[in-house]
């Protein structure tokens, strides 16, 4: 079953969001420069952290798939860059909008960690053109897992080599040192960082399901018609689950 | 069958892909050919006689790095149309001594490439004499085209083999490459000022160095499952 305790999960990932927005709305105090505008900071940075984290997670996905072979790896990788690829664009959303508001420009050149994410998200967005550009399953998943690993140690790298950069305007959130976040401000932004975290996991298996009750569906189909499935697939960017059937 | 020492393969494969361009010139003289034509294009787009500082590092960096995509593009391509991948698989050489010429190949590539860029470049844009900044430039030339051909030779392999490889290989490129790109213009840039500035940030050429090394291990680490097929 893929879907064993999915429902559990989305419904207290739901709440989780729920309690976050009202904890971020009502409880948590206005900020006194910024004041409600500071409110999409419990969204941005949450998502920013998670997106970040999910690209690296895809590429130990990926180095799983690597050394296994097995195509669910491959699945779990996609899902996770695909997932982290949607939040990132809202990350980029919601930091641009936060930039304007504090800084009076949609787009600060000066900040590494804006410029940085960019940078993951450029090289991220070719992720799905370089799958689609590989008619071979086998190695379109191979090949995928390739840059996976590659871009996967890249995040963290082009961060720090952004970072040395001569310019500090954006707040370092979690540096506990010169954390200036009082504290309701941090418990929400935490209850938020989990929140979030809920949401990319709980989407992350919701799509994996899907994939392989697809991909159940399509061999029940074959075995029904009593025809063998080798029809010529239709080219796609997602992977090819093999050996499906066997529940494991 | 004797496992052949992988320096011999790469040193073969080198000299067999230097005597293949050597017969066709399909990637240098288009290169060469970009840089200059690119200088030119600077010229009118930023209207200006002669560049320093900053703008002068940026422009040139920018432009042998898309320079070097026009052999990123190529460098793989007669071993996945005529059979060099099936005959190199055939052949008991680790595969990593492919990775190893081709960055060879990518180095030989720039260094010819700079020999023509740099006195272009210091005729046609640059302000302060190339002399003054060339004992300079040679470390950030190396550590820089070291970075650009290893990234080059993982990517290359990474998209030659996909459907639309002359678009894969500058896009997947060009934003694993900006790290270096940061690096040695920041490097090169104190070497173009105009009056001379002496002094370079230690930090530069580190990081360039790290970022090299990283790169290296993560194509070393990969490449086989590039040439598996």
């Amino acid at each position: 079953m893929y879907g064993k305790g999915l429902r559990a999960l989305s419904l207290t990932t739901a709440l989780a969001v729920a309690l976050t927005l009202a904890a971020a709305l009502y409880w948590a105090p206005n900020d006194a420069y910024l004041g409600f505008l500071q409110k999409i900071f419990y969204v941005h940075v949450p998502l920013a952290i998670i997106t970040l984290c999910g690209f690296v997670a895809a590429g130990l996905m990926a180095i799983a798939h690597l050394r296994t072979g097995d195509s669910r790896w491959d699945v779990r990788s996609y899902v996770a860059i695909h997932i982290s690829l949607i939040f990132g664009v809202a990350v980029l959303i919601t930091g641009s909008i936060w930039a304007r508001g504090a800084w009076g420009h949609w787009w600060v050149w000066d900040d590494p960690t804006l410029v940085s994410f960019l940078l993951v998200m450029l090289l991220y967005a070719t992720y799905q053109p370089l799958r689609f550009a590989i008619d071979d399953p086998e190695r379109q998943a191979r090949y995928a897992s390739v840059f996976a690993v590659t871009a996967g140690v890249f995040v963290p790298v082009c961060f720090a080599v952004v970072r040395l950069g001569p310019s500090y305007v954006h707040p370092r959130t979690l540096d506990n040192v010169n954390s200036n976040l009082p504290g309701r401000m941090q418990v929400v932004f935490y209850l938020a960082l989990v929140s979030m975290t809920l949401l990319w996991v709980t989407l992350w298996r919701f799509e994996i399901t899907a994939k392989h009750v697809a991909a159940q569906l399509r061999a029940l189909r074959g075995l029904l018609t009593e025809q063998a499935d080798d029809a010529p697939a239709r080219r796609s960017a997602a992977p090819t689950l093999t050996g499906v059937g066997s529940e494991t | 069958m004797r496992r052949p020492r992988t320096l011999a393969v790469v040193a073969a494969l080198l000299r067999a892909q230097l005597r293949l361009e050597l017969r066709t010139f399909e990637a240098l003289p288009a290169m060469c050919l970009f840089v200059v034509t690119a200088f030119v294009l600077f010229h009118f787009g930023l209207n200006v006689d002669a560049l320093s500082g900053n703008l002068a590092s940026g422009v040139l960096w920018v432009t042998l790095l898309l320079a070097a995509l026009l052999a990123i593009n190529r460098i793989y391509v007669a071993d996945a149309e005529q059979g060099g991948f099936d005959a190199f698989l055939l052949s008991p050489a680790e595969r990593v001594a492919l990775l190893g010429a081709k960055t060879a190949v990518l180095l030989v590539y720039l260094a010819v490439l700079e020999l023509i860029a740099l006195p272009a470049f210091a005729i046609l844009l640059l302000e302060p004499s190339l002399w003054q900044a060339l004992p300079g430039m040679l470390g950030a030339l190396a550590l820089g085209d070291l970075g650009v051909a290893v990234i080059g030779a993982l990517v290359g392999a990474l998209a030659v083999r996909t459907q639309a490889r002359d678009l894969l290989g500058p896009l997947i490129s060009l934003p694993l490459l900006v790290p270096v790109l940061i690096c040695a213009a920041s490097w090169s840039a104190p070497l173009f000022d105009y009056p001379h500035a002496a002094g370079v940030a230690v930090r530069w050429p580190a990081i360039l160095a790290l970022y090299d090394a990283l790169f290296g291990l993560i194509a070393f680490a990969l490449f086989d499952f590039l040439v598996e097929d």
